[in-house]
């Protein structure tokens, strides 16, 4: 392929997308309420949105005849670049919430950058990305405070939910070298850049939340590598499993 | 500079009159603004189509919709998914907007009222079954992807409101 770096890129971001879509989509059904319910698989719907719009670009550069679903089904466990904290299984409604919000503030934040992006198709999806992830952020935001500040076990949950997933907040700010060759034509985003900014947002509306904000001491890394969690593969066995029980099956 | 005005052949308009969008059958496409521009040439149409929202699925369905309604008129019609630039509330009619609200959909208001609205500070969507202001949000998230659930205190209608995306 001429353009790997470009097309690792877009797998990185899209991935995340991708699969954060899938682990919401497997709460169709049996959200806590009907709102959440909704908003859940409304979320969930937006990131597929945002993922398919991602993947057509990236199968055009591989050309050959490769659609959206075959990045999407056809891939080996090691050749998704999504970031860990995605993956992570929805213990509960309070541990998905923490999950979507942690993933939100850095989400919003990246699609702000790469909007400016000199890539057009890259600027156009985050551009029309954003509006819907600023509304997510919104949601997951609100849940943490209605939680943290909420009755003791709500709070004890999303204290431990919070304590749990922050391992794998390093990882959004780790830069592969598609990300480092991207950011240095200006196509792509250097997510150093805005680290800081983000602990402090999570930080202000986690005390907001009367939660305490856990050291940043032990990270865990990987994703972005394709050395995935063993959460990872059980994912996967759903998402792919019509396209590989029925080959080339059409919906 | 941003385009935001759409390019249509006048000749087109009452055929795309004629394809509604799945989700709200009052509203035509051009209603809804998602046609940014169609031209003809030789019995050939080409369409550009900008989504709602990323993963609206009423968009493949309006693309096999206008394909067919330009079929029945023996013209062919080309349809490109455009994402830029990204489609805004804004650009559904002010006749988009009546036909919505008498459909019992509450139309999206300006931003500032729409946030109010949503963080729960004020009272601002009007209900469509009996027009009190005196309502509440249930659901940031509705039926579709572009509507939030709404709540009359007065009448107790549940309603749908469209939410301002700008």
């Amino acid at each position: 392929m001429k353009n790997e770096n470009l097309y690792r890129y877009i797998l990185g971001i899209a991935d995340s997308s991708l699969i954060l879509g899938q682990r919401l989509g497997e709460l169709c059904g049996h959200g806590p309420s009907l709102e959440t319910d909704i908003a859940l698989t409304n979320i969930s719907l937006d990131l597929i949105g945002q993922t398919r719009s991602y993947y057509q670009y990236a199968a055009k550069l591989i050309g050959d005849g490769k659609s959206e679903d075959d990045i999407a089904f056809l891939r080996i466990e090691r050749e998704y670049l999504n970031v860990l904290l995605v993956e992570q299984p929805n213990t509960h409604f309070g541990y998905v919430m923490a999950r979507q919000f942690l993933f939100d503030v850095y989400h919003l934040m990246l699609l702000s950058e790469l909007k400016n992006s000199s890539d057009e198709t890259l600027a156009a999806i985050a551009a029309k990305g954003i509006k819907e992830v600023s509304y997510h952020k919104r949601f997951s935001g609100d849940w943490i405070k209605r939680l943290g500040d909420g009755t003791q076990e709500s709070h004890d949950k999303m204290q431990d939910a919070i304590n749990d997933l922050w391992r794998y907040t390093d990882e959004l700010f780790t830069m592969t070298e598609a990300d480092a060759e991207m950011s240095r034509n200006n196509s792509g985003v250097d997510v150093t850049r805005f680290k800081e900014a983000y602990y402090e947002e999570v930080s202000r509306l986690l005390r907001e939340a009367t939660l305490e904000v856990p050291e940043r001491k032990y990270f865990q890394y990987g994703g972005k590598k394709g050395v995935h969690t063993e959460h990872m593969g059980y994912l996967l066995a759903d998402l792919q499993y019509m396209q590989r029980a029925y080959p080339n099956m059409k919906w | 500079m941003i385009e935001t005005e759409a390019k249509i052949q006048s000749h087109l308009i009452p055929i795309l009159e004629t394809v509604s969008d799945p989700e709200i059958p009052v509203l035509s496409v051009l209603d809804l603004g998602v046609i940014r521009e169609a031209s003809e040439e030789n019995g050939h149409v080409t369409i550009k189509l900008t989504p709602t929202y990323s993963g609206c699925p009423a968009m493949d369905v309006i693309g096999d919709d206008l394909r067919a309604a330009f079929q029945k008129e023996d013209m062919t019609a080309q349809i490109e998914l455009i994402l830029a630039p990204a489609w805004s509330t804004d650009w559904i009619s002010e006749e988009g907007k009546r036909k919505m609200e008498a459909y019992g959909i509450a139309a999206p208001l300006g931003e500032t009222a729409d946030k109010a609205a949503l963080l729960g500070n004020q009272k601002i969507v009007k209900c469509t079954n009996c027009g009190s202001t005196n309502t509440h949000l249930v659901s940031q998230f509705g039926s579709t992807a572009c509507k939030a659930l709404f709540k009359c205190d007065d009448c107790q209608e549940p309603f749908d409101y469209f939410k301002c995306l700008k």
